[in-house]
């Protein structure tokens, strides 16, 4: 069914072709009924061989092959010499089999069958091996056998690394070859094997890497390889804590739902109708374990023992790299608290991979309770009026920058060395999309490791250069280029308080909320999201997002505005339903309902969780919207949602608007008209 | 009855690791873990194994290229990644799949001159891979990073104009499964005319809406 010419065939050609089927089939139905009446005579066992070196894929005359050898050996003396001459005559099968077909399942998995009871020598199972990988040094069932080969007899990493070097140097273009080699390698390095310390072997590897690439720059063998390597260059294995808030040093103040009269414009003020404000830990990598005994709390705010960690977004699975925990306050008992945490206090924090959080890491800030002086005003949020410029003196920028995540102990020289280096080397394939993506991402990877704040973010110009012309270059993963190129340019805007407060400002309306402007930059990813948790406004309008994905994360977020963007869909805006802060959400103007293929459904926490689908008031009078709108049911239900605009979308209209009214009750400003009140 | 009967059998065939033999004699591979994942979520019945560990299986086949192998240590394969992202994604464990990194591998499968997709790097283009690569990219919202319009025409190209069905190249002989693969395909490109599916399944959404919403 693969890789047959379509041709009109010839009578004779037909005639054959049913001759040969007359016979398979007339041998398929006296093997069938040899094997249902279980008969496994010398004949019996003849006619399944002839079968399958007709036919390798008859998989039923495998297992009844089994079945045969079972009854064989138990009718038998226990002379080795008789068990071999049976498992001998099943390997020769599988070989006439696999010369059929060498790609078939029911015939490797018949040789593994044979030598699990303890036949045949390493070295003609290699040497067999060595047969088909010179016909296809590809087959990936070959390379599957061989792991199985080196597993049963104990062979050593170091001689299967040996293997794939042999392959690799015969011929680089062996992308099995380099997969095999990195599973070796990585588990080599984890061991800390004699001779396999990173820092001496990845630059090697970088070497020996280059000539696939060098070669031939269209062939994707080494491509991924290499990539790898980055990756074991840029990331340390123990988890760090990117980012926090509050951030260490900084101040801020704590009222309840209402509007402060002469709030500052120098601190961010959070307004809480709850009475509690997040505290939230932003990893490096999905972490494990982080829980008040991990985290202690040192602060005269009372009513915070035990507090409750909480993963983002993900519930369901006891890892992420966002953790969120909730310290109450009494607004009507103002004060000044100074607030100490721990992370790491105690062991207990670990990445998925197992790595512990080791370093432990302290930061203070302080809390400035108020009281509220008005009632909360409904008045409606507006995007263009309103805001005042950010005082760039501010010294409560510098407090929101993040931690560095540098370390002495990392082993950093090595490392800086080999990006150095491989910069070095791409910079001599100009003009090849595998040279310049690779460049791109070395130089993300330098700026990264870049500590010094006068050299930070030099490298985004060329980074971004890069992906535009990636984007002409190789233009059908235009996409792609395009949400890595979003992806540098929110790195370089976040990479230091002076860009990042060219976008900031304050919502004079709301107590002076911290807003971030981003609109208009042709955006379709979002990114740097650990550098933005203070950001209480955000402007995403005018851009080519198409999901939320991120957004999580920003836990103070009470204003949104995604605007005329590419939202298919309310499953896109998931990550909203963390974020109980947001109060105000524009999405009018983008696709949602336009298109039938909803490409976030599975990303979508809520979708299994369905069992509580339609099971409260609106589920019950309205079964069918909740069907028909489950994932702006799902997103809608768990925000308490103030201001909401959605006209401009296909979903909008009548029936849409007064589900969502039912959705959300106290909505207050529908598409820019008052409804509340009824 | 008769389905119980199955489903004690399925159930069965798990294993310590997680893993999912194919039948009594043992051999593992991760599509059987879909299969049986996908069965079970239709027939409401995930309970009768134990999700995290199968789970936790797949995972452990997950590869340094993003991709995922028949077994732990396989080389990635688009129809293996398809297995496992779907059995993933019906679970609700797509965060366990680094989708960047995945995705560039699998929107790096498109043949620049046919529009084709292909199932590993340095393979020919090939229809059935409008499934399993199309798929994956859509459950893990990296869809985007292909040129649609190029794939479809591929698929079209591979349609046998005088006698139809579709074929896995271009000339070469139709059979049932590429036609089928080509028609999911196409629907999953949002071609006109053709029922939306849902990419995990491969079932129509109408259909499988009403086996997740109903309980």
């Amino acid at each position: 069914m693969h890789g047959r010419p379509r041709n009109a065939s010839k009578p004779e050609e037909e005639a054959a072709s049913a001759a040969k089927a007359v016979q398979l089939r007339s041998l398929q139905s006296q093997f069938m009924t040899n094997h249902h009446d279980k008969i496994y005579t010398n004949e019996a066992i003849e006619l399944s061989t002839k079968l399958l070196e007709i036919n390798p894929e008859a998989y039923t005359a495998w297992n009844y092959r089994k079945l045969a050898v079972e009854d064989r050996l138990a009718r038998i003396e226990p002379d080795p010499n008789l068990v071999s001459a049976i498992l001998d005559e099943e390997l020769r099968v599988v070989e006439s089999a696999l010369r059929q077909n060498f790609k078939s399942y029911g015939a490797w998995h018949h040789r593994k069958w044979v030598l699990s009871k303890g036949h045949s020598s390493v070295g003609n199972e290699l040497r067999l091996l060595e047969k088909f990988q010179k016909l296809d040094s590809r087959n990936f069932h070959a390379w599957n056998y061989r792991r199985f080969v080196v597993e049963l007899t104990n062979r050593s990493e170091q001689d299967e690394l040996q293997y794939t070097d042999d392959m690799i140097n015969n011929n680089f273009s062996n992308y099995s070859a380099w997969h095999n080699r990195s599973v070796l390698l990585s588990s080599l390095l984890a061991q800390n094997a004699d001779g396999f310390m990173p820092n001496i072997k990845i630059p090697e590897e970088y070497d020996f890497v280059h000539s696939a690439i060098f070669t031939e720059p269209d062939d994707q063998s080494g491509w991924f390889y290499h990539l790898w390597l980055l990756d074991q260059t840029l990331n340390v294995e123990t988890p760090l804590l990117t980012s926090s808030w509050p951030s260490h040093g900084s101040s801020i103040i704590l009222s309840g739902a209402g509007c402060l009269s002469g709030s500052s414009s120098m601190f961010t003020t959070f307004c809480s109708e709850s009475g509690s404000f997040p505290l939230i830990l932003y990893f490096d990598q999905a972490v494990g374990g982080v829980s008040s005994s991990t985290v202690t709390i040192d602060s005269e705010l009372k009513g915070n023992e035990g507090l409750v960690w909480e993963p983002i977004p993900n519930k369901n699975s006891q890892v992420s790299c966002v953790w969120v925990a909730r310290l109450k306050y009494v607004s009507s008992d103002p004060c000044e608290y100074k607030v100490k945490i721990r992370v790491g206090n105690s062991p207990g924090i670990v990445s998925s991979r197992g790595y512990n959080f080791n370093a432990p890491y302290e930061f203070v800030f302080t809390a400035h309770v108020h009281d509220t002086v008005e009632d909360s005003q409904e008045g409606i949020v507006s995007w263009t009026d309103g805001f005042d410029i950010w005082d760039a003196k501010s010294k409560d920028l510098n407090s929101l920058v993040t931690l560095d995540r540098l370390n002495a102990e990392m082993d950093f020289k090595w490392r800086q060395e080999a990006i150095d280096s491989e910069v070095e080397c791409f910079g001599i394939l100009p003009d090849s999309k595998i040279g310049k993506l690779t460049l791109a991402r070395l130089l993300m990877a330098r700026e990264a490791m870049v500590s010094d704040d006068a050299v930070k973010g030099v490298h985004y110009e060329e980074i971004l250069q890069l992906y535009n012309d990636l984007m002409a270059l190789d233009s059908s993963h235009y996409q792609y280029y395009k949400d890595e190129h979003s992806k540098a340019f929110l790195h370089k805007v976040t990479s230091s308080s002076e860009s990042l407060s060219r976008h900031l400002l304050r919502y004079r309306d709301m107590n002076n909320l911290v807003c971030l402007r981003l609109n208009n930059l042709s955006l379709s990813r979002i990114a740097s999201v650990e550098k933005l948790l203070f950001v209480q406004m955000l402007d995403l309008s005018h851009n080519e997002l198409h999901s939320t994905e991120g957004l999580e994360a920003m836990q103070l977020l009470s204003c949104l505005n995604l605007s005329h963007n590419r939202i298919r869909s309310f499953s896109a805006l998931d990550s909203l339903r963390h974020v109980k802060q947001l109060k105000v959400l524009d999405v009018s103007h983008n696709h949602i309902g336009k298109h039938s293929v909803d490409t976030t459904r599975y990303l979508c926490s809520s979708l299994l969780s369905n069992s509580e689908l339609g099971q409260d008031d609106v589920g019950k009078q309205n079964p069918g919207l909740v069907t028909k709108y489950w994932d702006a049911y799902c997103v809608l239900r768990d925000l308490n949602l103030k201001q909401l605009d959605i006209a401009g979308n296909e979903i909008a209209g009548e029936e849409f608007s007064s589900f969502v009214l039912q959705v959300v009750p106290k909505l207050v400003w529908l598409d820019g008209q008052k409804k509340l009140g009824n | 009855m008769f389905f119980y009967m199955q489903i004690l059998d399925i159930a069965g065939l798990q294993n310590e690791d997680g893993s999912f033999s194919g039948d009594i004699w043992g051999k593992v591979d991760t599509r059987f873990s879909y299969i049986v994942i996908c069965c079970l979520s239709i027939l409401k019945c995930l309970d009768k194994i134990n999700v995290k560990k199968a789970v936790d299986y797949i995972v452990s086949c997950k590869n340094l290229d993003g991709g995922f192998g028949c077994t732990p240590g396989a080389e990635s394969h688009a129809g293996q990644i398809f297995c496992c992202v779907g059995a993933l994604a019906i679970t609700g464990n797509l965060h366990h799949v680094d989708k960047d990194l995945l995705g560039w591998w699998l929107c790096e499968r498109q043949d620049y001159e046919s529009g084709g997709l292909n199932g590993r790097s340095e393979k020919l283009p090939d229809v059935c891979y409008s499934l399993w690569v199309l798929s994956s990219l859509i459950m893990i919202d990296r869809v985007h990073w292909i040129e649609k319009a190029k794939l479809v025409k591929f698929i079209l190209d591979c349609q046998d104009m005088d006698n139809g069905g579709i074929s896995d190249r271009p000339n070469y002989a139709v059979d049932i499964f590429h036609t089928y693969f080509g028609v999911a395909g196409l629907s999953l490109l949002e071609y006109p005319g053709a029922k939306t599916i849902d990419p995990a399944y491969a079932l129509p959404v109408h259909v499988t809406n009403r086996i997740l919403f109903t309980k």
